[in-house]
């Protein structure tokens, strides 16, 4: 058995966050100093360049790329060799109110759904744990914002609708947001499982490394033609008409039941902030 | 880019066209969703609002707070379509400039034009390079709300794209339909 003493997980998750918020992953980076390259529209360039030197001065002067800093959700691998002393929640919750009251970062939630109260330290994250082999712990940790959370579902279709009627789902739901998720997107779906298991699977869809292509060859296949006719859409950056409105497609598949297949499309907007540590 | 001063003139408002790029300089007032609802709360009960609506601008935003020595934080857009509701009633008493991101519902885009308003876009999720163009920032109203509360805004050079213009242009309908293949 190995114990974690729960001070290294508020540690870092504050440094992940923090992270996140000032700095975008050089793979995205890369992806859209490629967009600003294939983007035929003029203004669609002008905007993606706009979005590269955003990332750029946040970088430099440390300031939030997006002041929607998001509501964090945290994915905890534990290892079930490994043991705590006190409450692992609150010991991430307390990582979180580190980094956004030292951080100064917005306080996005609200204590109720109706009341409607700001917590005023950003709290309660929204933790997701899963028991594996091993003495580690993966943490895998994604603030999120509301713009294209707000435009993201779930649908059970029929098994008889297979490939087509998901493709005709994703790219319906991508014409339907329009620019609100802020486009240039990655879209996240999840195919089988059940209502709960799919909307987990688009969202840990988005957790996946900005280049890396789905295992399962028909989930491939998927990836590859939505990308396509996402960007065949016009929508563009920032919704003003354009070739590029998505970066990547990425898609994440489970078992289901014979009567269904659920489809959930996780959207994430250009300013994508991720960070995996493993401890 | 047009460069342009804040009030606009009605001669501006009239001549701007969907899918313009202006930068603004002047004042604008930001409001979110909660603000809208304690505004539109104000007017019901005969109270004085925060700003003056006619001839205002009014930002969507909820910035992150401003570090020691900096202006304000991070400041871009939020989506738009959330405060359409409140934003015709807002058009109609002379609030006729709006900026935010993403398309906003047909009903408002109908009152803008019959408003002969603008719908302005800045670009989302560009927090920190917008916040350049941001001079100064006061607190003045609802400060309970916290990133939501009313805050005037001095801009120079502010960027933002003409998304719905007064005679009902429209830059996500014309560009999607121009670049739109098969």
């Amino acid at each position: 058995m190995r114990e974690i003493d729960l001070n290294i997980i508020t540690e870092n998750v504050r440094e992940m966050i923090l992270e996140a918020a000032c700095e975008l992953e050089a793979g995205i980076l890369e992806k859209l100093k490629e967009a600003v390259k294939s983007e035929e529209s003029p203004l669609g360039k002008s905007v993606l360049r706009n979005i590269e030197s955003n990332a750029e001065l946040a970088s430099k002067k440390r300031i939030p790329m997006c002041q929607d800093t998001g509501m964090v959700v945290v994915f905890l691998e534990i290892g079930s060799e490994v043991i705590f002393r006190g409450d692992l929640e609150e010991a991430v919750n307390e990582g979180v109110r580190r980094a956004y009251t030292e951080g100064y970062l917005r306080k996005s939630v609200v204590r109720h759904p109706l009341e409607r109260l700001n917590t005023r330290d950003n709290t309660p994250a929204i933790i997701h744990t899963r028991i594996v082999s091993g003495d580690s712990i993966k943490i895998s940790l994604a603030p999120k914002g509301a713009g294209s959370e707000n435009v993201s579902f779930v649908k059970i279709l029929p098994p008889g609708e297979g490939e087509e009627g998901i493709k005709k789902t994703v790219v319906e739901a991508v014409l339907k947001a329009g620019g609100k998720p802020c486009p240039p997107i990655i879209v996240g779906v999840g195919i089988g499982g059940n209502l709960e298991k799919a909307a987990l699977l688009a969202k840990e869809a988005l957790l996946r490394d900005i280049d890396d292509e789905a295992e399962h060859p028909l989930d491939r296949k998927l990836e590859r033609e939505l990308l396509e006719e996402i960007n065949k859409t016009g929508i563009g950056p920032m919704g003003f008409g354009g070739t590029v409105t998505a970066l990547t497609v990425k898609v994440n598949s489970y078992p289901c039941h014979i009567a269904s297949l659920p489809v959930a499309v996780n959207f994430q907007c250009h300013a994508a902030r991720h960070r995996q540590r493993i401890i | 880019m047009k460069k342009l001063n804040l009030p606009l003139s009605e001669q501006e408002i009239l001549s701007l066209q969907s899918g313009d790029g202006v930068l603004l300089s002047g004042v604008i007032y930001t409001a979110r969703d909660a603000a809208h609802k304690r505004i539109l709360e104000d007017l019901d009960a005969g109270r004085t609002l925060p700003f003056p609506l006619t001839g205002s601008v009014i930002y969507y935003v909820g910035p992150t707070p401003a570090k020691p020595g900096e202006a304000i934080g991070s400041a871009g857009p939020t989506s738009s379509y959330r405060m359409d509701r409140q934003a015709m009633v807002l058009l109609e008493l002379g609030a006729r400039i709006s900026i935010g991101k993403g398309d906003r519902s047909p009903e408002f885009k109908e009152k803008l034009k019959e408003c002969r308003g603008l719908y302005l876009a800045a670009i989302g999720g560009a927090g920190a390079l917008i916040s350049q163009s941001i001079k100064s920032c006061e607190l003045i109203a609802y400060p309970d709300l916290g990133p939501e509360a009313v805050h005037r805004l001095v801009v120079e050079d502010f960027p933002v794209i003409v998304a719905y213009d007064a005679w009902g242009g429209d830059i996500f309908e014309s560009g999607r339909s121009r670049y739109r293949k098969g």
